[in-house]
């Protein structure tokens, strides 16, 4: 006999799967705070990764009854080196005082932090958990350039070499058991009659006819009349005929860029630039999360706009006065250049302590209103700020009624603010409301 | 033993299937030399990931859904990827053919030790053990777990996930102290488990609306029914109890709560076994495996692998080190099996005076003996010589809290083997070392509330996580509970009650 050897390591992974969503689920709140808190210590496109998150150790105990401390406990050890019986000894000191090990190891357990890692799917769902793209599908709509073909159920016309042959003669079947049911039925009723009748026949044979009575050849009759209609239902209708449907489904582009706008000008410290970050760092893990490639563009403009890498976007200071226009204008340009908004889902994000010169504040409204809002999904300003409202806010909200749902705008005070301000600006609204 | 010589089995560090089986079969037949009563056995490979995903599920190859799997299956993954813990090399299950998991990662040397443990150490335990044999059906066990999960999950789709979840919660809760103890349980069967949930849910529903019939009302007697408590006997099996008597439980509640039970009953001869049945297993995979070295089957570097992870698996560290967690159940179970052995076979004047019935006598039979009949607590205070207590520099302190300081009550001396025996055998009896929750009395007549009564043990209280648990019972027995603690000298005080809110049906969600 040989034992027997299985190997399972190629079977289904993930078998504890739908417990961690369980868990995942059940903590929800817990762990949708922890990531919220984790999020400000991430690079805008550093992603890769789950996230390690600790959640509070008493929310999730698992309560048994267990002894606590106090009363009288005594405990063997081992490894004595320096006692005798009858010794008396301080307390150590610690938390423990005193208590067998096995016991304060169960007091302790269970009250630290339980950290786990998420893996970046489950980490992003929590994270935009709730969250839509504003428009998307309408604005897809708009700007269909390729079209896929895709199956859609099947129909009662078309053309025979997209004739569906199972389902066809499943209806078929279908439809003449159907309508030979009544049929049947009668023509079960008259062949036990006449088999009966025919057992009695032989049995006692009238003595009058040496045939068949005419009652039995009666039922002869009517049995071979039904036959004949049973028959003549037919095999395969028209009406039974089922070809395999294909429709053509706009295929929306599955790229997207966004624009990084951020004024730089000697008003912006460091704080409200770390607060812009974030913002753009949340903007841009939305959008990977609904686009296969999400390119990102970053902007920043005091007077003049420049386009810059990353590591240069939020470093420098820059002093002097801000025109947001010279941002507005280079972006209108790069998306000319490099983003055909055919091939493009263009996104905005704008970031300003809204500081503007003057005059210039209505010039922004009408490059946004004239030539950036047309070829964007949506553009999003928030003002880090808090003091009152300035010039380029009024403007901004003439944008916002004539635009809404296409342009938002937030103020933000505080870093906290952030999430609950992008939540709002990308929540997902209720169908017809919006 | 002869020393007749075997033919090299596979050397090196990489396993194969084919190697396996070789090493198998060599160990087989020296335990059948031995003498082992094993299960036939299943080996599975699997990876590390299937190692946490059976660990979450407390080794059981199927179990139902809960969270808090899910949390244990994160935690380990957690501590195993960043290297705080490795994954224990076996998983055994008792269930007949008995499966052993051999984790991919392992060396051949490892798998070896794997399969000598667990798959004849273990093994034979599990058959041959009283309470193994008595408590659980090792033929049933996995039908029974595939049954729990099916209807579990049908009661999800039926109820909810979030009912079903609500309950098992409080299920879990109560899972140790839902374990008969001294009751032998009716052996589990799949087809039979199936066949009578049924008429058990609609029986037992009416078993307790009967219980709580309030009309006709017996004016003419009521001095007399006051005065009987509910249950007449105090009820030490939580679980079985609510099962029976809950009033507002729905059907599938009760069998939700049977599942859970029956699943920790299962469970409990594995908890009061642990020193005999790790050291067991460890004496054997030792023996084993230095039989076939001695025969010249396996290598040096083998036999150095081999013992380079017996010894730390084996290692005890004194109580001042920082790596003391308690006594090491498989140091303290392999020492003993080893000093039993040692006993049978030379003797000291010290041995034949503590353990005349032993001394001299024929290991092997003294040693069946011992793992078919004992369980941890009993097992230590029959066996465990003055030898081992002095290898093992055993002492006993006493942490009174009434009292200053601590108190060295016995040691590795003449004076003190037999207490220090006698206390090392207690911190294993499970009576003793989690607190003793019986079901004292149901408020027939009144407002229906439970008491539950804490029998306190050397004035140990409880600790906080039993405001937890109470709300869970309250939330199976549907109305209030209450929580006594009765002391040594017989004076009972109430320690909490928990009310329950009247309940209705679960508020359906506002939109």
């Amino acid at each position: 006999m040989t034992v027997r050897i299985v190997d399972r390591r190629f079977d289904s992974k993930h078998k504890s799967s739908i417990n961690r969503s369980r868990f995942i689920k059940r903590f929800k709140g817990q762990i949708r705070k922890a990531v919220a808190d984790a999020i400000g210590q991430r690079g805008v496109r550093d992603l890769d990764n789950g996230e390690r998150v600790g959640i509070p150790g008493e929310d999730i105990e698992e309560p048994q009854f267990g002894h606590g401390r106090g009363g009288s406990w005594q405990t063997v050890r081992p490894g004595n080196d320096r006692f005798s019986s009858g010794d008396q000894i301080e307390r150590p000191e610690g938390g423990a005082a005193g208590r067998g090990a096995g016991l304060a190891s169960r007091d302790g357990e269970g009250l630290d932090d339980f950290v786990f890692t998420l893996t970046r799917d489950e980490f992003l769902d929590v994270f935009f958990d709730e969250l839509a793209l504003p428009n998307m599908v309408k604005r897809h709509l708009a700007r269909i350039d390729q079209y896929r073909r895709t199956r859609a159920g099947y129909t009662q016309s078309g053309v025979p070499t997209n004739l569906n042959l199972s389902r066809t003669m499943r209806g078929a079947a279908g439809r003449r058991i159907a309508i030979g049911a009544p049929y049947a039925t009668k023509l079960r009723a008259l062949e036990a009659e006449l088999r009966s009748l025919l057992l009695q026949e032989t049995t006692h044979p009238a003595p009058e006819s040496p045939g068949e009575s005419d009652h039995v050849v009666g039922l002869r009759r009517e049995i071979a009349r039904l036959r004949a209609r049973m028959e003549a239902v037919p095999f395969v209708d028209t009406f039974d005929l089922r070809y395999n449907n294909r429709i053509r489904l706009p295929q929306p582009s599955t790229q997207a860029v966004m624009f990084c706008l951020l004024d730089v000008s000697g008003s912006m410290d460091e704080g409200r630039k770390s607060i812009a970050k974030r913002f753009f760092m949340l903007l841009y893990l939305f959008l990977t999360r609904n686009y296969e490639r999400t390119e990102v563009v970053f902007i920043r403009h005091h007077t003049v706009a420049f386009e810059v890498p990353e590591d240069d976007f939020f470093s420098s200071r820059e002093t002097g006065g801000t025109v947001v226009s010279s941002a507005l204008e280079l972006m209108h340009r790069i998306i000319s250049q490099r983003y055909p908004s055919s091939l493009w889902n263009i996104y905005g994000a704008q970031a300003s302590d809204g500081d503007n010169w003057n005059d210039d504040s209505p010039l922004c409204r009408k490059i946004l209103e004239d030539s950036l809002l047309p070829l964007t999904q949506y553009f999003a300003y928030i003002e880090i700020t808090d003091g009152p409202p300035q010039n380029l806010w009024y403007e901004y909200e003439k944008v916002q009624t004539a635009q809404a749902g296409h342009f938002a705008m937030q103020r933000i005070a505080d870093i906290t603010d952030i999430y609950p301000v992008f939540r709002e600006l990308f929540k997902k609204r209720a169908t017809g409301t919006a | 033993m002869t020393l007749p010589s075997m033919q090299a089995l596979p050397s090196g560090s990489e396993w194969t299937v084919d190697a396996i089986e070789r090493y198998d079969e060599a160990i087989r037949s020296v335990a059948q030399e031995y003498g082992l009563d094993c299960y036939p056995h299943l080996l599975e490979i699997i990876s590390s990931e299937q190692m946490m995903d059976a660990y979450a599920s407390v080794g059981m190859p199927v179990y139902y859904s809960h969270w808090s799997f899910g949390k244990h299956f994160l935690s380990t993954e957690g501590r195993y990827k960043r290297g705080q813990m490795g994954l224990a090399y076996e998983i055994v299950i008792n269930s007949n053919p008995c499966i052993a998991y051999l984790m991919e990662e392992n060396t051949l040397p490892m798998q070896a030790l794997v399969i000598a443990h667990a798959a004849y150490g273990h093994n034979s335990f599990f058959k041959g053990n009283h309470l193994f044999k008595q408590w659980t059906s090792a033929d049933a066990i996995i039908d029974y777990l595939v049954f729990a999960r099916s209807y579990i999950a049908q009661c999800e789709e039926r109820h909810g996930v979030s009912a079903v979840e609500r309950t098992l919660d409080a299920c879990h809760a109560l899972i140790n102290v839902g374990v008969d103890r001294y009751k032998r349980t009716a052996k589990l069967s799949l087809s039979r488990e199936t066949e009578r949930q049924q008429a058990r849910a609609e029986y037992l529903q009416s078993q307790v609306n009967d219980l709580w019939r309030t009309l006709p009302p017996q004016l003419e007697r009521p001095q007399e029914k006051i005065a009987t408590r509910f249950p007449a006997e105090p009820e030490e099996n939580l679980l079985y109890f609510i099962e029976k008597n809950a009033p507002l439980l729905e059907p599938w509640q009760r069998e939700v709560v049977r599942v859970v039970r029956k699943i920790g009953q299962y469970f409990y001869p594995q908890r009061q076994t642990q020193v005999m049945n790790e050291g067991w297993a460890t004496f054997w995979h030792y023996t084993l495996l230095n039989t076939l070295y001695d025969r010249g089957g396996v290598s040096d570097g083998f036999m150095l692998e081999f013992l380079q992870s017996h010894t730390n698996v084996v290692y005890q560290p004194p109580y001042n080190s920082r790596h003391y967690s308690g006594v090491n159940p498989y140091a303290l179970g392999f020492a003993m099996w080893r000093d039993i052995r040692r006993i049978c076979e030379e003797p000291t004047a010290e041995d034949r005076e503590w353990f005349p019935q032993i001394a001299g006598s024929n290991w092997r039979d003294t040693f069946d003996f011992a793992m078919q009949n004992y369980k941890d607590e009993s097992f230590i205070v029959q066996y465990l010589s003055p030898r081992l207590m002095r290898d093992f520099r055993f002492f006993s302190v006493l942490d009174d809290d009434t009292r200053k300081k601590l108190r060295i009550e016995s040691i590795h001396d003449e004076s003190g083997y037999r207490a220090l025996r006698h206390q090392l055998s207690e911190q294993y009896d499970l009576g003793r070392r989690e607190p003793n929750i019986q079901v004292w009395n149901v408020d027939l007549r009144g407002d229906r509330s439970l008491t539950l009564r804490h029998y306190s043990h050397q004035r140990r209280p409880l600790d906080a996580s039993c405001e937890s648990v109470l709300e869970h019972v309250a939330y199976l027995w549907g109305f209030s509970v209450r929580l006594e603690r009765q002391n040594a000298d017989g004076s009972v005080e109430l320690v909490k009650e928990q009310k329950h809110e009247k309940r209705g049906h679960p508020p359906r969600h506002a939109t």
